[in-house]
């Protein structure tokens, strides 16, 4: 009777266990000090910028999202006073047809460079939690802050302190 | 015996998974249309409230989850 006990036992452990593995594995994504994937090898449609040796803050965002058309106006100004500086800005669409993507921007145009992860590899790799995220990368290519959401000035504020110091020499 | 319990355990667990189909908040596109938001008519929802509850006593249950943009 014990044995059997014991073997259900073992039994249910081995599938806890396979489940917490499975839980945990999905659970990976980008984290603060990560070296910031290489664009380049994500088949990113459009213009990829370079970004060696500049500050970049990456935004996946989609037309769907309603977050994401507030944050459009405040990244493009935020954009604008720092590109001379050396901030590169690079929206990644998900969306899932370009048409979508385009639609989005005829009424939210913006300066700064929009490409579209139509395979979902680079936002699978990031995992982010929520839409729309970015990611902050410092100059050395290492992944510096990462913001979930667009809370409004908030956030703008937020990431602008972040830019500001990192384009300064200063850590965030 | 404990073999057979073992794969019995293991199939009900995956079946029991393909119950929970997670959504990526990238993924989210068909369920942020408006056609898929529990809230996108207040006044129909109030008639309809109305109409279950006169008719059959019944109230609530309604608007799915799992709809909307879950941005933010």
């Amino acid at each position: 009777m014990s044995s059997r006990v014991d073997s259900i036992r073992r039994t249910l452990g081995a599938v806890a266990l396979l489940v917490l593995l499975t839980l945990s594995a999905s659970a990976a994504g980008l984290k603060k000090g990560d070296a910031a994937p290489d664009l380049a090898t994500f088949g990113l449609e459009g213009h990829v910028p370079a970004v060696k040796g500049k500050v970049v803050w990456l935004d996946f965002w989609a037309s769907w999202c309603g977050p994401c058309a507030a944050s459009f106006p405040a990244m493009d100004r935020i954009y604008k006073k720092y590109k001379d500086r050396g901030l590169v800005v690079v929206g990644v669409s998900v969306d899932e047809t370009t048409a979508a993507m385009n639609k989005f921007l005829a009424k939210h145009p913006v300066s700064f460079p929009i490409v579209r992860d139509a395979s979902q590899k680079l936002v699978a790799l990031a995992n982010i939690e929520t839409m729309p995220s970015s990611v902050l990368i410092d100059a050395s290519g290492r992944i510096v802050a990462l913001h979930s959401g667009f809370k409004g000035a908030e956030t703008e504020e937020a990431v602008e302190k972040e830019i500001a110091a990192l384009l300064g020499g200063k850590k965030p | 015996m404990k073999r057979c319990l073992g794969l019995v355990l293991l199939a009900l667990g995956g079946l029991l998974s393909t119950g929970c189909a997670s959504v990526a908040p990238w993924e989210r596109g068909s369920l942020a249309d408006y056609t898929m938001r529990a809230d996108r008519d207040p006044l129909d929802d109030t008639f309809r409230e109305h109409i279950f509850f006169t008719r059959e006593a019944a109230s609530g249950g309604r608007g799915v989850g799992g709809g909307g943009c879950g941005c933010n």
